[in-house]
């Protein structure tokens, strides 16, 4: 145990005081919310930037329907001739011309989009939208349908979910479940990419600087593995914690310095609450308080650490299979795979769909379950699949953990070869 | 208890491939034992075994008459041949950190640090990265850390390796004196030289199996072969010559003279000693020179391995 504390004490030390992690620490957070701003102060230029289109309507009917908008300006050119119209938006570097042809009765509407650009999807949708609307509408009245009936009868249906225990939920709950699940399971593989890598790259180096053998004469290499794997955790820690802290001041040092809201830039989620009415907010506010936080943390904890630690097993017994880190590229593979799976079915399979087969399947499985798991545990996962996941999650910590420090304890001993599965193989039997 | 370190009927195979043999090998209390024989016979093998660093796959080791725990480690301070230290950190802070390791308290360890590195003149490099250091440098700190817990067993395995003279012979020194001061030394290499001179009991290992072992003097009466080097000065050579022959066995010999000798290397039978040939001799010539052949650790080093090849 004394050993142990030791070799978490250097190890912490000396990955803190890399010059490299040193930097990164401190620049990650200035880039991060030097992105945050460009990106709020590139989506502020963007709407404050009026786009010009035209008109060209030959049936008269539709021209009208075009509203101005903050971001776009209608211009109507129906009593020009195409031709001059056309050459008038171009040299005027307006963004577009929509040309809508005369039709028949029973004739289908032709609609033409002349511009330098491409336009963007909402553009495209907000164009087709009007002049559907129109003809829609003026279908109906020649087929001698009352419109003014047909809007009245228009209803707004808000589905009220509860479940049998009589909580209240909302739509927006589900987005919050996702926020907080997504987020911790991108989260855990972050960390198990970046801090991963730190202990092979370390078991690399023990083996490369030769010191290797004059330590497991002192302690026994498992020791070492382990304090490899929790001293660049806590190193992990340490960084995490002061890029949160000093994310933060900046983000709202700079912000309020320069007067931009950096909250603008989650504009998906952001706006979408803007709209939702009043009594929605508080069910808002009650969900975010009513999440289970205890169970939350508890769960984030077990999987976080034992998902960490699963992986970080691995990467420390490639670091001693191989002499330098350019031979560790065969191995990676067989890394990353679960972990973007893990994410993907997260993503994916879990937001559509949290208690479906795919995700139930794929957060017992112990590669993808520490990501898988982390997402769903939001929604509500019965016990007993909780259980079972850690369960088996723990089960296969041991068992790589047995198997690392086998292939560790031949492989850091061993120079100059340039290591197969099958030759990782037979140093289990050893 | 007069063996400090035992080893009984040692096996070890990596897969197909047997490093170890039935490797049996007793280490007297504060001698210096060598471990000798050709790259790759199996020594680095087996001192991993009495590290722990590997695990028998058959056999035994005792130190101090006791199965070898894990704790001995404390006991026992090992320079391996593959030594390196951490490049990037700083000589006084990774010494400490080693010999804690072995055990030793952090102000114990910082003052016996302090003592050997004025000893061997290196007190200046307490705050130096290992990476501005030299080689040779590097390897005298190793030597350092090795050493500091005060072992009663050390076991080196090649130690000359990478020294340059002069700290080669500083080392031996302190290998002298650390025997004197009551530890026991191991240590393997397959330079002859050293064992000469440092050497009291040797093994010899070769393919995996132990060639022959035991006090050096005593190895090198065994493989004496009562033959004597002697220088000649008379009348007749070609007449003396014969009568050798006729008597003796009798060979060419190359040894420094200021003579202008008859140089014959004889050999005398079984029953015979040093005796019977001077008197022999001293009526056909005078002697200028008779020595005893007593070979050297090198050629039964040599005579071993080509025997067993």
């Amino acid at each position: 145990m004394r050993n142990l504390r030791l070799i978490i004490n250097r190890e912490y030390l000396a990955r803190i005081r890399n010059r490299t992690f040193i930097v990164m620490t401190f620049l990650s957070p200035l880039i991060f919310v030097g992105m945050i701003l460009l990106i709020a102060y590139l989506s502020m230029l963007n709407s404050t930037e009026q786009k010009i289109i035209g008109i060209h309507d030959d049936s008269g009917i539709f021209a009208s329907e075009f509203k101005d908008t903050e971001n776009v300006q209608y211009l109507d050119y129906s009593g020009r001739d195409l031709q001059e119209a056309r050459q008038e938006v171009l040299s005027n570097e307006y963004f577009g011309l929509i040309h809508i042809s005369n039709s028949g009765p029973g004739e289908k509407t032709q609609v033409e989009f002349f511009g330098k650009d491409t336009p963007g999807f909402g553009t495209i949708e907000n164009i087709e939208k009007t002049i559907s609307d129109k003809l829609t509408r003026q279908q109906l009245i020649e087929k001698g349908i009352d419109v003014s009936e047909i809007d009245k009868a228009r209803a707004e249906v808000n589905i009220d979910i509860q479940n049998f225990a009589g909580e209240r939920s909302s739509k927006m709950s589900n987005y919050i479940k996702m926020f907080f699940g997504g987020a911790a399971g991108y989260l855990l593989m972050m960390f198990i990419i970046i801090y991963g890598n730190m202990v092979m790259r370390s078991v690399i180096e023990e083996k490369t600087n030769r010191i290797i053998e004059i330590i497991v004469s002192s302690v026994k290499p498992i020791q070492l593995l382990l304090g490899k794997v929790i001293g660049t955790s806590l190193a992990g820690i340490t960084q995490f914690a002061i890029w949160v802290i000093l994310g933060t001041i900046l983000l709202f040092g700079i912000s309020s310095f320069l007067g931009i809201d950096p909250m603008a830039a989650q504009t998906p989620a952001s706006t979408v609450v803007s709209q939702v009415p009043k009594p929605e907010i508080n069910q808002l506010v009650i969900d975010i308080l009513n999440l289970p936080y205890a169970s939350l943390i508890t769960f984030f904890f077990i999987y976080f650490i034992s998902g960490y630690f699963l992986y970080s097993a691995i990467y420390a017994a490639i670091g001693a299979a191989v002499d330098s880190e350019t031979d560790t590229q065969q191995f990676m593979f067989p890394i990353i795979l679960p972990l973007i799976l893990g994410i993907y079915v997260g993503f994916f399979s879990v937001v559509e769909n949290p208690h479906g087969t795919v995700s139930t399947i794929f957060s017992i499985i112990p590669l993808t379950s520490p990501i898988v798991m982390l997402m769903r545990i939001p929604f509500g996962v019965p016990w007993w699949e909780i259980l079972i996941s850690i369960v088996v999650l723990i089960g296969t910590n041991i068992a790589v953990l047995w198997l690392s420090a086998k292939i560790y304890r031949v492989g850091i001993l061993m120079y100059g070869k340039k290591p197969t599965y099958k030759e990782i193989y037979k140093w289990l039997k050893y | 208890m007069e063996n400090l370190l035992v080893a009984e009927n040692i096996y070890k195979r990596f897969g197909n491939f047997t490093a170890l043999n039935n490797i049996s090998i007793n280490i007297p209390r504060e001698s210096i034992f060598g471990l000798l024989g050709p790259n790759g016979a199996g020594k680095t093998t087996f001192l991993r075994i009495i590290n722990q660093i590997t695990m028998p796959d058959e056999g035994r080791v005792y130190l101090d008459g006791k199965p070898l725990h894990p704790d001995d480690i404390a006991h026992i301070g090992y320079l391996p041949e593959e030594r390196g230290l951490y490049k990037s950190m700083k000589v006084g802070e990774q010494a400490l950190y080693l010999a804690r390791l072995k055990g030793l308290s952090k102000a114990e360890a910082r003052e016996r640090l302090k003592f050997w590195f004025r000893k061997l003149n290196i007190e200046d490099w307490w705050d130096k990265k290992i990476q501005e250091l030299s080689k040779g440098m590097a390897q005298k700190v190793q030597f350092v850390i090795t050493v500091l817990h005060r072992p009663k067993l050390l076991i080196f395995d090649e130690p000359f390796s990478g020294f340059d003279p002069v700290n080669a012979n500083l080392i031996k020194d302190e290998i002298l004196q650390l025997k004197e001061e009551g530890a026991t030394i191991l240590f393997s290499t397959h330079r002859m030289e050293s064992v000469e001179e440092l050497c009291d009991y040797i093994a010899l290992i070769h393919k995996s199996n132990k060639l022959l072992d035991g006090k050096v003097s005593e190895i090198k009466k065994e493989y004496k072969s009562n033959t004597f080097e002697v220088g000649l000065d008379a009348v007749d050579e070609a007449t003396l010559r014969h009568e050798l022959e006729t008597n003796f066995q009798v060979g060419p010999a190359r040894f420094k003279s200021i003579q202008d000798d008859l140089k014959l290397s004889i050999r005398i039978q079984e029953n015979q000693n040093s005796n019977d040939l001077i008197q022999f001799l001293l009526s056909r010539a005078r002697i200028n020179h008779f020595v005893e052949v007593i070979p050297s650790v090198n050629d039964i080093f040599i005579k071993t391995v080509t025997q067993n090849a």
